[in-house]
């Protein structure tokens, strides 16, 4: 979620009080923003640092900040934003070429007359700009913002896309011109740009904007040019959007002009720019202030809410949120509701009925609870099962270690001694070499976790009940987890007979009895498990076996070894005394 | 013999066998009415004393009392100018013996030698003649030595000032002395008799028990150690809740798959896919397998499921009730995977059931990409989904591992616990979800719940829960919860009316809290402490 600074003593004037933190923090709770940090102390103007929901595009500067919590307390109204064409009607004009279709398609627009800046606001425009490129523009890939000195420049614009080479300007804060390519090249080291250069890097033609006497204004999503870049005292601002999805573009662009619109001579008026875009269907004057119409069921509102509030209160409700709603005349349950061009958050009616909850006060909503009962517990039978492995082996003695289930290739194979059997599922963007796979084995955390305690007092016995993941063409996530039941002994003697011993135990409590290899191949309807001996590179050699389960009526199977840990495996893990272990899939006895 | 202590006596011996402490202190005690050990074994270290007179007086043999008292000891300097005389003395003595001694004389070089100038000329004992010292008397009386000898032999000073100046001077330190007077005890005896310390097969068939001797058990010590097995502390809590779930009609949902889908884990969600919880600094991605098959039925959630359902109309007709995995094959005949897909699409794409969408183009390859899930809440669709095949009242949860591309840190692993709750039915509010959540929290000894606006791409509206925590004094987020949105609901083919909560929070963070653990690498994967798991009590939840 974002975090937004603020002046202080700026938004208590703004707010018309001075907020004691109490006092504010209950206000941000209400609202649903949370006062991250006051700095009063540490910082000259001392800043109100605010998070903000990660769907409030509006909330992004102190202007909406203010302008919200203003409207939420009922001492503002929710500004109407207009559109103000030039006094001779027409309109400032930008043909979009075809050619961007190849890198960066959709183009907006607008202009801001006669805006007086101060350094505060500036600051702010900036800051905005930064915020929205981070968030709903994606790091500038979706949505790109230009900003610039409309008396530094003459229109009618052009949006086009050229070959780098083709393009050559002098870029923000730089006197030298440069090529596309050259900035490429320049901005490399950039510890800002520097990520933004592969959206378009590897294009053939790169986003250009140029004036009617073909000054550069940017070269989106990089940088603007030097020669139209705003400062202080600039009077008007021509704003250039660039993106390559339809529905963010506009968003962008509302934000901007209706957070920044209040500081023209004229308040909350934008002057609207025409887009010429035939090829793509685009053509059309931006921004469009109109509110979306919508409508809203009170019943639906007070059904959600608990509830039974007249329609008008809902409506009142609603204006604390930024909406104009009032009662329909031609439908008794009906709201017409006029969303402000600022909240591109509200989708669906239960956006609208969460704002009529916040307005009312979450807390103050009656807290009744529905009488219906659904009541069917039930445990989920793979974790009954293992819970009676679990009970079993801890009242065995050994105790119960939760080692991670991401671990390195190594740890999972080469220190284990064995090859890949290409069953682990492998991650592609891990941050450490520590998480390379998911598991196929308990073994390697039971090792680490003897590793980590080799100060503790020998003989450790520990173990894990829990799930690998191997994978699984057929199914529709091409991997399956598996439940296992791994143990460990780790002392002055290897212990295998120790293992062994919990072995019987647990199939003992499973109801599987210790019968012979001949026995169980001999009568298929005798349930029981035998062992035999098995070559397994985990193990030293002659010291390993294989668990056989024959469930009765069923074929034998494998499901695990036990054995005396290959003194190579201990060196691995670096584990100077001897160890056994037991590991065996649970789910056969689902 | 078992049970028993003896025989008489068990000799305390020192030095090698040389002497038998107990005994000596038995001889002593006898002849004297109070024996002060440092008088009488001046020789022997108090630590053996002690050990010899708690052997005794264990059995009420002897009884004795314990002295402190402050001695001084000479320093290795002090002992030097005990034996050998002042610094000062030494120079005159060498002045004298030369007669005239030139200032350049080596015996008159050095640290000591200085101050012991000093200290001559003060006393008068030498003078200046020309660059050579010369002697003022015939005989000296060299205080410093006397005073220290005097101090060596009685251990301290009488005049405490004289004490203060030889400490400055570092000539004496000051030494705390332990001490003890012994007399006779209750049980006074000049050999230890047998004692009987635990009672035996024997000693109830011979009845010698009657008149045995009884050690007196030491109610001052710890019991022997027990090697037992443990539960992992998460696992204990783990527990706690899902008794919690269960007590509140919850069902436990099947959780069996680390790997899942984009499709499940957030389109299905309403997650949009171009949301930062997506980004690869966030999710962890599987490289192989390379990517996933279209949405479908998993049969073996399917059969879990059906196996822990009880609400299917089986009960009502004579026939054997079917298989799960019938009845999973059942109702998962009336779902359809792909409408399910193109309603999801169309809802981010173009917007249905009543919301505008979020109008971007939908990309069917991020639904196919494989993740680890980022929580729990993607088995939570898939069975709610389910649901749809026969909507009615559900109480569902899960507890289990999810999976974050997180920097490790205290507080963050990239591996966490997810608790999960999601309850169905129809005319739900958002009261209703408060009333619930402040029931299952007071069960876990949280009794105040605030509720604070949040947004989360599934639920509208959504509630941060917080509580009053004492320690920090202030409210902390203890949890997340909402009510799954209609994009989110309908796109499964549930019915409008039909509403849903759904609530989260970490196993994790509240464990940390209740047993004031601030690395969460202490409580989960290798690192934790062996000692830690053995040693921690049982959870009680409700109680602490």
């Amino acid at each position: 979620m974002p975090t937004i600074g603020v002046n202080k003593a700026e938004l208590y004037k703004e707010l018309g009080k001075e907020y004691t933190r109490d006092d504010f923090d209950e206000l941000c709770f209400e609202f649903g923003i949370e006062l991250d940090e006051d700095t009063t102390g540490t910082e000259e103007p001392p800043q109100l640092k605010i998070e903000i929901p990660a769907n409030r595009y509006d909330m992004l500067c102190f202007e909406g900040i203010a302008m919200n919590l203003n409207v939420f307390l009922g001492r503002q109204s929710m500004p109407n934003y207009t559109l103000k064409p030039p006094s001779n009607g027409q309109l400032l004009t930008v043909t979009v070429s075809e050619d961007t279709a190849k890198i960066r398609q959709y183009f907006s627009c607008a202009v801001l007359r006669n805006i007086k800046f101060t350094k505060a606001r500036y600051e702010s425009f900036i800051a905005l700009q930064d915020k929205l490129h981070q968030n709903l523009a994606r790091q500038r890939t979706l949505v790109a913002i230009g900003t610039h000195d409309l008396d530094t420049i003459e229109g009618p614009f052009t949006y086009e896309a050229l070959p780098p080479d083709e393009i050559k300007f002098a870029p923000l804060n730089q006197t030298k011109e440069m090529t596309g390519t050259q900035m490429m090249e320049f901005y490399e080291k950039d510890k800002h740009l520097s990520r933004y250069l592969p959206i378009i890097r590897s294009s053939p033609v790169y986003p250009i904007i140029y004036d009617k006497n073909r000054t550069v204004l940017s070269m989106p999503p990089i940088i603007n040019s030097n020669h139209s870049k705003i400062t202080l005292d600039t009077k008007n601002v021509f704003i250039d959007i660039t993106a390559t999805d339809k529905t963010k573009l506009e968003i962008v662009n509302h934000i901007i002009v209706t957070m920044f619109s209040q500081y023209c001579e004229e308040p909350f008026t934008v002057e609207p720019v025409k887009i010429i875009s035939d090829h793509n269907g685009e053509t059309r004057e931006t921004p469009d202030l109109t509110p979306r119409s919508t409508q809203a069921s009170a019943a639906y509102i007070n059904s959600v809410c608990g509830l039974s509030e007249s329609r008008q209160t809902l409506c009142d409700l609603l204006k604390k949120m930024c909406y104009h709603a009032k009662p329909s005349t031609t439908d008794e349950d009906i709201l017409d509701v006029d969303i402000p061009v600022t909240r591109a958050d509200v989708l669906h009616q239960a956006d609208i009925m969460e704002d009529a909850a916040i307005a009312y006060g979450f807390n103050n909503l009656p807290r009744h609870f529905p009488t219906t009962q659904a009541a069917t517990a039930a445990a989920l039978p793979i974790n009954k099962l293992a819970d009676i492995v679990r009970l079993e082996s801890a009242m065995a003695g050994w105790a119960e270690v939760m080692p991670l289930i991401l671990c390195s290739h190594d740890e999972n194979y080469a220190w284990l001694n064995k090859s890949d059997d290409g069953k682990a599922v492998r991650l592609a963007n891990p941050k450490t070499a520590e998480y390379q796979i998911v598991r196929t084995s308990l073994l390697p955390g039971l090792l680490k976790t003897i590793r980590e305690n080799r100060r503790h007092a020998v003989p450790m016995k520990i173990f894990e009940v829990s799930d690998v993941a191997f994978k699984d063409a057929k199914a529709e996530r091409r991997s399956r987890n598996e439940r296992h039941f791994a143990a460990c002994w780790y002392g002055k003697s290897a212990g295998f007979e120790q293992v062994h011993g919990l072995l019987d135990r647990i199939m003992l409590m499973l109801k599987s009895a210790f019968i012979t290899r001949e026995d169980g191949l001999k009568d298929p309807a005798v349930q029981g498990y035998w062992i035999e001996e098995v070559d397994d590179s985990t193990y030293l050699p002659g010291h390993a076996a294989a668990i056989y389960l024959q469930l009765a009526g069923g074929k034998a199977q494998q499901i695990g070894t036990f054995g005396m840990l290959h003194p190579t495996v201990l060196k691995h893990f670096e584990l100077p005394f001897p160890a056994s272990t037991l590991e065996l899939n649970v789910e056969v006895f689902l | 013999m078992p049970g028993t202590r003896g025989p008489v006596p068990i000799p305390l011996h020192i030095n090698g066998g040389q002497r038998d402490l107990t005994a000596e202190i038995l001889e002593a005690v006898d002849q004297e009415a109070e024996v002060g050990t440092s008088t009488k074994f001046p020789q022997i270290p108090q630590a053996e004393i002690k050990a010899a007179l708690d052997r005794l007086a264990s059995r009420s043999m002897v009884e004795y009392d314990t002295k402190d008292r402050e001695e001084v000891a000479l320093t290795k300097e002090g002992e030097e100018i005990a034996s050998a005389g002042s610094h000062e003395y030494k120079v005159w003595d060498a002045v004298r013996q030369a007669g005239r001694l030139s200032l350049k004389d080596p015996s008159l070089a050095g640290a000591n030698a200085k101050i012991g100038q000093g200290n001559a000329f003060k006393l008068k004992w030498v003078k200046k003649d020309g660059d050579a010292l010369v002697s003022l008397t015939d005989s000296v009386q060299d205080a410093t030595r006397e005073q220290l000898q005097c101090a060596k032999e009685n251990r301290t000073f009488q005049d405490p000032k004289v004490q203060k100046d030889f400490m400055k001077r570092k000539l004496v330190v000051p030494q705390k002395v332990i001490s003890y007077v012994a007399r006779k005890g209750p049980k006074w005896a000049m050999e230890m008799p047998v004692e009987v310390t635990d009672l035996t097969a024997e000693m109830i068939a011979d009845g010698s028990w009657q008149t045995a001797n009884w050690k007196p058990y030491n109610y001052k010590a710890e019991g022997a150690q027990l090697s037992g097995g443990a539960f992992h502390p998460l696992m204990k809590v783990r527990q706690e809740f899902r008794e919690i779930f269960f007590n509140m009609g919850f069902t436990e949902m099947p959780t069996q798959r680390f790997v899942d889908t984009g499709f499940w884990n957030f389109d299905t969600l309403f997650v949009p896919q171009q949301h930062p919880a997506r980004d690869l600094q966030d999710t962890f991605y599987v490289s192989d397998p390379p990517e996933a098959g279209p949405p479908g039925p998993d049969p073996a959630t399917d059969e879990a499921l059906a196996q822990m359902d009880d609400q299917d109309e089986q009960d009502e007709n004579d026939s054997a009730p079917a298989s799960a995995a019938t009845r999973a094959k059942d109702i998962s005949s009336k779902l359809d995977y792909q409408q399910y897909f193109n309603n999801v699409r169309s809802v981010h794409q173009d917007g249905a059931f009543g919301s505008i969408g979020y109008r971007y183009p939908y990309n069917d390859a991020e639904t196919k990409r494989l993740v680890l899930r980022t929580h729990t809440t993607a088995v939570s669709a898939y069975v709610l989904h389910r649901l749809a095949a026969n909507p009615r009242p559900c109480r569902y949860f899960s507890i289990d591992r999810v999976f974050r591309n997180e920097t490790v840190d205290a507080t963050h692993l990239a591996e966490f616990h997810q608790i999960e709750g999601v309850i169905a039915d129809f005319g739900l509010t958002l009261g209703g979800l408060q009333a619930f959540l402040k029931r299952f929290f007071r069960k876990i000894g949280v009794p105040d719940l605030k509720f604070k606006p949040a947004y989360n791409p599934y639920t509208e509206p959504s509630m941060e829960v917080y509580a009053w925590h004492a320690g920090l004094n202030k409210l902390v987020e203890i949890g997340n919860s909402g009510m799954f949105r209609p994009e989110m609901l309908q796109a499964m083919g549930l019915p409008e009316d039909l509403r849903c909560y759904g609530f989260g929070l970490s196993l994790e963070r509240p464990t940390m809290i209740k047993y004031g653990i601030s690395n969460i690498r202490e409580l989960l994967g290798h690192k934790v402490d062996l000692g830690f798991i053995e040693g921690n009590p049982a959870v009680r939840l409700d109680r602490e």
